[in-house]
């Protein structure tokens, strides 16, 4: 059976799923549930400064996306950081991994952008015995209004400065968890690194209002009829958080800085993606959140047959495996010419791909006094708009055509060589090919 | 207290408990998340084959879609749109035979798309707000005589008011609706859904209805022909087939439309008697009905004896594993021959059938089943022509119900062409009504 052990930063943990810093890692209680159930790792809800503890508000904090049958799609929460006495926690934390030292434990922190901050609170979090810390430089909402969370995460100077000071009073890993509210993410990666970071984890929440009571005409989640933006995570933010990840993964100034995955991981597969686009582990909240701690034990067993089946024996075998792959539209190859075909045979004349092409896209499929569907190849560009709305997975796919053939469409041959935009006729910036 | 054993015919064979359970709602109505998650099944067909087969082309994935963004009074309209009666049709629709059957789900997994639940959805939602959808166009001052209230004759009324004519119906009952209230299984039509659609259809205005009155009885298609400017007949199939065996006229033979008539009327079922074992003759939904409410009612042996193959019935095979899964013994391929007893039926004789060249004959071989009723539902017939050009033993008609006769329409079961069904007379109903108010108003 393939070996889910990981090693990021040193730090040890049976299987590459953590909580990510969330409600779902807010206190002693949960953490200790949440090991037994199988989960790698813990990333500690964010501690603040010592002092009053926040205030969180006493109405609704989460917003949701629901699917048709209440699959929760995208979630949205306007809690804040811990609003337990900092004491508590470290007491708590300390007593967790004294139990728990095969499993992983990182401590969230945020506290104000002042050096004597992090002077006062990281001895005292380093004494817990905790594995790392987690720069909490992403939460977009009520804290960041106050100077912290996604306020530093928006300048990258600040990572930077922050992160130099943790590295200077903090002897463990460091790793700056980033904000997706920016304009490109790899400008506070590359900050963190110059700062020392040892890895980033991404992405925070995003930005989001779920949803409008169009009655009360409140934003929701709703507190006394007044909304506010609060963080979006969930499935829905997969993508965003994917894209984001490799970002850093391939540009020069972070290549090679280990990542924590975080966004939407849901399911083995997700976390497997992730990790293949250079995460050494992934950190889960809203499966958690929606399904309670047993969901790991699917995320567990999944992986691991995946890897059996591939043949990859540890989380390194695949991890970054899609990096090179993912690159920038002007060199992807367009002497590359594929053509939709429709399998009649599992073809069950819902019409959907025909609407879609007809009065979406290239008018590229035809349709039949019987229903019958069928690519027209001397329009069909290959969007993959028709693949993606059949009901029927894998009745239209993609097929490449053969080099030497003829593609109706624009009547040329079909090339083997590559040819990329770079060097293309019609890029007034082109190169001559070499 | 008698029971299912008690002989002969007789009430109370099953306590009140029992005759609430049985003839509860045959499909519960869907709550608002399960019509959701139905919906949600729709995959919005292009040029949907389920609308291609609704008799009334419903835009069907449109009125879905409705129903799942949360509109079901617009998915409601869209229905009414083309069907007036369709929180009647969303109960009785063979829809396994109709939109669901070439529902691409339905191919494709052999789960179709709930769309006859999903429609009761909408349009009891909307007709629980005790709102009438549509008004009344300005006065065309022309009046019209639809004869039958029943589908084809409220369709094409309501259409007809709708635009702007009088409507006056005649109906030969007490009461209006047709078989939607005399003919359908009870099950089908719960807590007085028949009568209860009718007031709300009515409520849009400028109908009339006068009961009691009978074509060829007390009026007669030359006073309509001169009394108003257009005439529109839905009398349905008044009649019924002869049950041509010997002993047919013995006590406790009886017509299937009836039992079912007065087991729709009746305000307790506890009373209705049913016989300890029921022989239905027939294939069709009315031997599936009657059959089925015998057995719902407290007969102990129900047995459908039909002439042909399963594959020949004209009752669907969900109405046949219907009838099979409430205790029903389906017998093919035989006929009666004979019914014994003394005075009373006590059996009937079934003779097996063989099609030889096309021809039906008994084989010669026979049985004797126990049979203390014996329900014929052999076919209904038309009752009245008045004097029009038949084609087969129904009313021909040309284009949109166009009878021989100018200024004479018919539409529903006493129209050749279409299925007798209450969707195929809404359907042609409503398309009589516009081919009327095109002619008032064209002159032609």
């Amino acid at each position: 059976m393939a070996d889910l052990t990981t090693d990021f930063l040193g730090i040890k943990s049976p299987n590459p799923f953590w909580l990510a810093s969330a409600p779902p890692t807010d206190k002693e209680y949960n953490v200790r549930r949440a090991f037994d159930a199988g989960w790698g790792g813990v990333v500690w809800k964010t501690l603040g400064a010592e002092g009053p503890p926040v205030v969180n508000v006493n109405g609704p904090r989460y917003g949701v996306i629901h699917g048709a049958d209440r699959r929760v799609l995208g979630l949205n929460n306007i809690e804040l950081i811990t609003d337990r006495p900092l004491e508590v926690n470290l007491e708590e934390i300390t007593r967790v991994k004294k139990d728990y030292p095969d499993h992983a434990l990182i401590v969230s922190i945020m506290v104000p952008c002042e050096e004597q901050a992090w002077k006062d609170i990281l001895p005292k979090v380093e004494a817990t015995g905790a594995d790392g810390i987690e720069l909490n430089f992403g939460c977009p909402h009520g804290m960041s209004e106050r100077g912290m969370g996604a306020a530093v995460g928006q300048v990258p100077e600040y990572i930077e400065m922050v992160t130099r000071w943790c590295k200077k009073y903090y002897s463990k890993p460091v790793i700056v968890k980033l904000t997706p509210n920016i304009t490109d993410v790899r400008l506070p990666a590359a900050a963190a690194r110059r700062g020392g970071a040892d890895a980033v984890s991404l992405i925070n929440t995003i930005n989001s209002i779920v949803s409008v009571d169009l009655d009360s005409m409140s934003p929701e989640p709703s507190i006394d009829g007044k909304g506010t933006h609060g963080g979006y995570c969930g499935p829905a933010v997969k993508p965003i958080a994917m894209s984001m990840v490799s970002e850093i993964a391939r540009a020069p100034a972070t290549a090679g800085m280990p990542i924590s995955g975080i966004g939407g991981v849901t399911t083995w597969r997700d976390a497997a993606e992730f990790i293949t686009l250079g995460c050494g582990n992934v950190q889960v909240c809203t499966a958690a959140m929606t399904y309670g701690f047993k969901v790991v034990e699917e995320m567990i067993s999944g992986l691991s047959q995946w890897m059996d089946e591939k043949g990859h024996t540890s989380i390194q075998d695949f991890m970054g495996a899609a990096v090179p792959n993912t690159t920038d539209w002007q060199y992807l190859n367009l002497n590359y010419v594929a053509k939709a075909v429709i399998n009649q045979d599992d073809c069950i004349s819902c019409g959907r791909c025909f609407a879609a092409c007809e009065d979406t896209s290239h008018q590229a499929i035809s349709m039949s006094d019987d229903r019958k569907f069928s690519v027209i190849d001397e329009e069909c560009v290959a969007c993959n708009l028709c693949v993606e709305v059949c009901p029927v997975e894998n009745c239209i796919t993609m097929v490449e055509q053969a080099a030497g053939t003829v593609d109706p469409r624009t009547g040329d041959t079909v090339k083997d060589a590559y040819a990329n935009w770079t060097t293309h006729p019609n890029n007034p910036g082109a190169v001559a090919a070499e | 207290m008698t029971s299912p054993m008690t002989p002969g015919i007789a009430a109370n064979r099953l306590s009140k408990d029992e005759l609430a359970q049985n003839f509860t709602d045959l499909h519960a109505p869907l709550q608002p998340h399960e019509a959701a998650v139905a919906a949600d099944r729709c995959y919005f067909c292009h040029d949907a084959p389920c609308v291609t087969a609704c008799p009334t082309d419903i835009d069907i994935p449109l009125f879905i879609r409705q129903i799942s963004t949360g509109t079901p009074e617009a998915a409601a309209k869209t229905i009414f749109d083309m069907n007036i009666l369709g929180g009647m049709c969303a109960r009785v629709c063979p829809t396994e035979d109709l939109c669901e059957q070439v529902c691409v789900r339905e191919v494709a997994e052999g789960k179709p798309v709930e769309i006859g639940r999903l429609q009761r959805h909408a349009t009891d939602t909307l007709m629980a707000q005790g709102k009438h959808p549509y008004a009344r166009a300005a006065s065309t001052g022309k009046t019209v005589a639809v004869v039958g209230a029943g589908p084809a004759g409220l369709s094409c009324a309501h259409r007809l008011a709708m635009l702007g004519s009088d409507v006056t119906i005649f109906e030969a009952r007490p009461k209006a609706g047709g078989l939607n209230e005399y003919g359908i299984a009870a099950y089908k039509s719960t807590n007085d859904f028949a009568a209860r659609e009718v007031d709300w259809l009515l409520s849009i205005g400028g109908i009339t209805i006068e009961t009691g009155k009978a074509l060829g009885d007390n009026i007669t298609l030359d006073d309509l022909a001169r009394d108003y400017e257009a005439v529109f007949l839905g009398v349905g199939l008044g009649g019924v087939n002869a049950l041509g065996c010997d002993g047919a006229d013995k006590d406790g033979v009886a017509d299937a439309v009836d039992f079912i008539e007065n087991l729709r009327q009746a305000s307790d079922l506890a009373t209705l008697p049913v016989g300890r074992n029921v022989v239905v003759i027939g294939g069709g939904m009315t031997a599936i009905d009657a059959a089925v409410q015998s057995k719902l009612l407290g007969a102990e042996q129900v047995t459908i004896a039909y002439r042909r193959g399963r594959d020949a019935m004209g009752a669907s095979r969900y109405e046949q594993d219907l009838a099979a899964s409430q205790g029903v013994k389906l017998l093919f391929n035989v006929q009666p021959k004979a019914m014994h007893g003394d005075g009373a039926v006590t059996e009937i004789e079934i003779e097996y059938t063989a099609t030889n060249n096309g021809t039906l004959a008994g084989t010669g071989e026979t049985m004797r089943v126990p049979a203390d009723q014996v329900f014929s539902a052999i076919g209904q017939t038309l009752s009245t022509d008045g004097g029009l050009t038949l084609e087969g033993r129904k009313i021909a008609v040309t284009g949109a119900g166009r009878t021989s006769r100018d200024g004479i329409w018919a539409g529903g079961d006493c129209a050749a062409g279409g299925d007798d069904l209450t969707v195929t007379a809404v359907a042609e109903g409503r398309d009589a009504a516009m081919d009327i108010h095109a002619t008032l108003l064209g002159g032609a």
